[in-house]
């Protein structure tokens, strides 16, 4: 009888496991990936004038915004030696690749139901393709940033203690935990939205808040320094985390510790295995509850 | 039948939809289930819900999509899956295809599925033809490089070669599907799912799809799930057919029975009653009766029987020269015959106003192949103004009896009976 049974290549049925991610589909659909990826990079600037120039553009005027804002009106220091602008830049280029990968992810389900309810592949391809062509988007920021870098440090100088640290070998790591953690994030959200739809409207401002809490404009040792009641809200948000972990990489400030950087990292995989799991578990049915 | 040819198997595969908005209510049904869940309890929504008939309204929230659903697909052969609409037929392929899971029930399959719902899923309006035919094909379960082997006949096939550099938003609607279809076709799975593509793109072009599809089915021995509305093309295409209704199969059989079985279902259903249709009050109180040998009313004939009308009817003025003409249509609605009084030179003046008219109307032997028949009536004046119609005024089934001496069955895919002599 097992034999017997053994003969069918698969079943489909209601019965499903926690984790069923079949990563020899997912394979056999990477061209799949890549393909979403390069559509999503082509298509995004189509019919523009200034076309990819609005990768530079955004995080670039951010900067400068906050540079006057923050740290001309506000006067929040950013170190000694180090331009407030390039401070800023280099928050803001972080933020953006996790922020950009939680809202691309967060409507998954309800931006793609027309092709979801018609076709079937291995869903988890879609938010995979929103954060690799995200990654491309924060390539070229981090050369803009590595531009101006490059400018304060031989042109100017006002950067003079601005220094990369050894720890810089990790920045792939780091860029890992953001991607997963924003994934996680926004694949936990797109799977809740399929029934509640109460959290997409959360997300759009929500992201816009915890860039607040994330210490993108201020160093984390300021707020300790001026808010000591609240500090640990913002200390243990990984995004802080990883934030300060990137500015002292690339620039030599802000706080860094092993068990920091472990920190950050256990955090976005246990949301990324979170999210996994939900959305696993909503893409059987979602077409039905959408 | 061998067991091993058998490639796909449904196994009571039900399918449960709750009616109404989702939204209210919705989170206490899944705390309710949750709850049940925990106590170690069946799902408590899973005992209701009503037969899916949508005239009908029900007092269950929740409505069975399909119930039960049991059959075989063996290799190499065309399944057609033919039913009204709300029958259960698009749930049934969106399962098959893993878009959705079914809420009890199995499918065991031997090949890979590939589904072709809708086509041109996922094309991008501002990438090329060809970034197009690489994306689709990608999600259609195409690598690169089964991609890159076919291209040349993906663009041959969709007979866009001039365009396929130019972004698919400038292109026809028409030339978007072509260039769909043409990508799907070239799919090649052990098992294709397939949903009304064919209603699509010029008559040239569905020739040429069909004409695809025999080559996958026939050629190529793969197997094939095709749902339509379209008979002839179930027809041609299909080997065997399983008739869908309010969720549950209910005739399972050859691809011709099948679509006769439907066309049955849906003629007891809804369109036998007669349709009167009167233009400028002209003509009333129609009545009509068909017999056979002037005996009394009937429904059923046998090839070779002659057939005798009976209409009646009221003209409130004066006409010269009425026209009456017959439409004889077959179960899928293709017309066979159209008889008229011109036929027999028989002329119809009406010389007082409100007079009664009596006609009898007597047709020669009727070859038509066994099967269901219906009849239209047209009424109009000398010139060609319609006056009055009735659409279904007769129904009546033709059976094989012994004009012929054949005793296996006419073929159910021809027409007309013709009789010969043999020497």
């Amino acid at each position: 009888m097992n034999t017997k049974e053994d003969r069918w290549l698969y079943t489909i049925s209601p019965k499903q496991s926690l984790i069923h991610l079949n990563f020899k589909e997912i394979w056999q659909y990477r061209d799949l990936l890549f393909l979403f990826v390069k559509r999503d990079v082509i298509t995004l600037y189509k019919q523009t004038i200034l076309g990819p120039l609005w990768y530079f553009i955004q995080p670039l005027f951010t900067s400068v915004i906050f540079t006057l804002i923050f740290n001309n009106l506000a006067a929040i220091p950013t170190g000694e030696g180090i331009p407030a602008f390039l401070f800023n830049l280099a928050g803001i280029t972080s933020w953006n690749y996790f922020s950009a990968c939680l809202t691309g992810t967060s409507n998954t389900f309800t931006a793609n139901q027309s092709i979801f309810g018609k076709v079937y592949f291995p869903r988890v391809i879609t938010p995979l393709s929103v954060v690799f062509s995200n990654l491309l988007k924060f390539g070229i920021q981090l050369l803009v940033f590595i531009c101006f870098y490059i400018y304060f440090i031989f042109f100017t100088d006002k950067a003079s203690s601005a220094m990369p640290q050894m720890a810089i070998l990790y920045l792939p790591v780091l860029i890992a935990f953001m991607g997963l953690f924003g994934l996680g994030f926004g694949m936990t959200i797109s799977s809740m939205t399929t029934k509640y739809r109460d959290l997409s409207f959360l997300v759009g401002f929500g992201v816009q808040l915890l860039m607040y809490g994330s210490a993108v404009m201020y160093p984390l040792s300021y707020f300790k320094e001026k808010v000591p009641e609240y500090a640990w809200l913002i200390e243990y948000n990984p995004m802080t985390t990883i934030i300060e972990i990137f500015r002292y990489m690339t620039l030599g400030i802000g706080e860094f510790s092993l068990y920091k950087f472990i920190y950050a990292g256990s955090i976005s995989i246990i949301f990324f295995l979170i999210g996994l799991i939900i959305f696993n578990k909503t893409e059987k049915s979602f077409i039905d509850t959408v | 039948m061998k067991d091993q040819d058998i490639i796909l198997k449904a196994e009571n595969i039900s399918k449960q939809y709750r009616l109404g908005l989702v939204g209210t209510g919705t989170l206490s049904h899944d705390l309710n289930r949750w709850w049940s869940k925990i106590r170690g309890k069946e799902d408590p929504y899973l005992k209701v819900g009503e037969v899916n008939d949508r005239s009908s309204k029900g007092s269950s929230q929740y409505v069975w999509a399909l119930k039960d659903i049991n059959f075989e697909v063996k290799r190499g052969e065309v399944l057609g899956i033919i039913g009204k609409n709300g029958a259960g037929k698009s749930t049934l392929l969106k399962i098959l295809s893993k878009v959705t899971s079914p809420t009890t029930g199995e499918i065991k399959t031997k090949g890979r599925i590939a589904s072709l719902l809708e086509v041109g899923t996922g094309f991008h309006g501002e990438m090329t033809g060809r970034e197009n035919i690489y994306l689709n094909g990608a999600i259609l379960g195409m690598t690169k490089k089964e991609i890159n082997l076919k291209i040349d006949e993906i663009i041959e096939f969709s007979g866009c070669q001039r365009y396929i550099d130019t972004p698919v938003k400038r292109y026809s609607s028409g030339m978007t599907v072509r260039l769909a279809f043409a990508v799907a076709a070239f799919l090649e799975p052990e098992i294709l799912v397939i949903d009304e593509v064919l209603a699509v793109g010029d008559a040239e072009f569905q020739k040429k799809a069909i004409g695809k599809m025999q080559d996958i089915s026939r050629g190529q021995g793969r197997t094939v799930l095709f749902v339509s509305h379209n008979m002839s093309a179930i027809k041609t295409l299909c080997t065997r057919g399983i008739v869908l209704e309010h969720g549950n199969i209910v005739f399972e059989g050859g691809s011709h029975e099948s679509v006769e079985y439907y066309s049955k279902l849906s003629s007891s259903n809804s369109y036998v009653e007669a349709i009167h249709e009167s233009y400028g009050d002209i003509i009333s109180e129609l009545n009509f009766e068909i017999s056979r040998g002037n005996i009394k009313p009937d429904a059923s004939f046998f090839i070779g029987d002659d057939m005798f009308f009976r209409l009646g009817f009221k003209v409130s003025s004066k006409m010269k020269n009425i026209l009456i003409s017959f439409n004889v249509l077959n179960y899928n609605n293709e017309l066979i015959s159209h008889i008229s009084n011109e036929d027999s030179n028989y002329i119809l003046n009406i010389e007082e106003v409100n007079s009664s008219v009596e006609i009898c109307i007597k047709t020669d032997k009727i070859l038509y192949i066994p099967g269901r028949y219906k009849l239209n009536l047209w009424i109009g004046d000398s010139k060609s103004n319609t006056l009055y119609t009735v659409e279904n005024i007769f129904n009546f089934i033709i059976e094989q009896g012994n004009y012929t001496k054949r005793v296996r069955p006419l073929p159910k895919h021809s027409k007309v009976y013709l009789h010969s002599n043999w020497e």
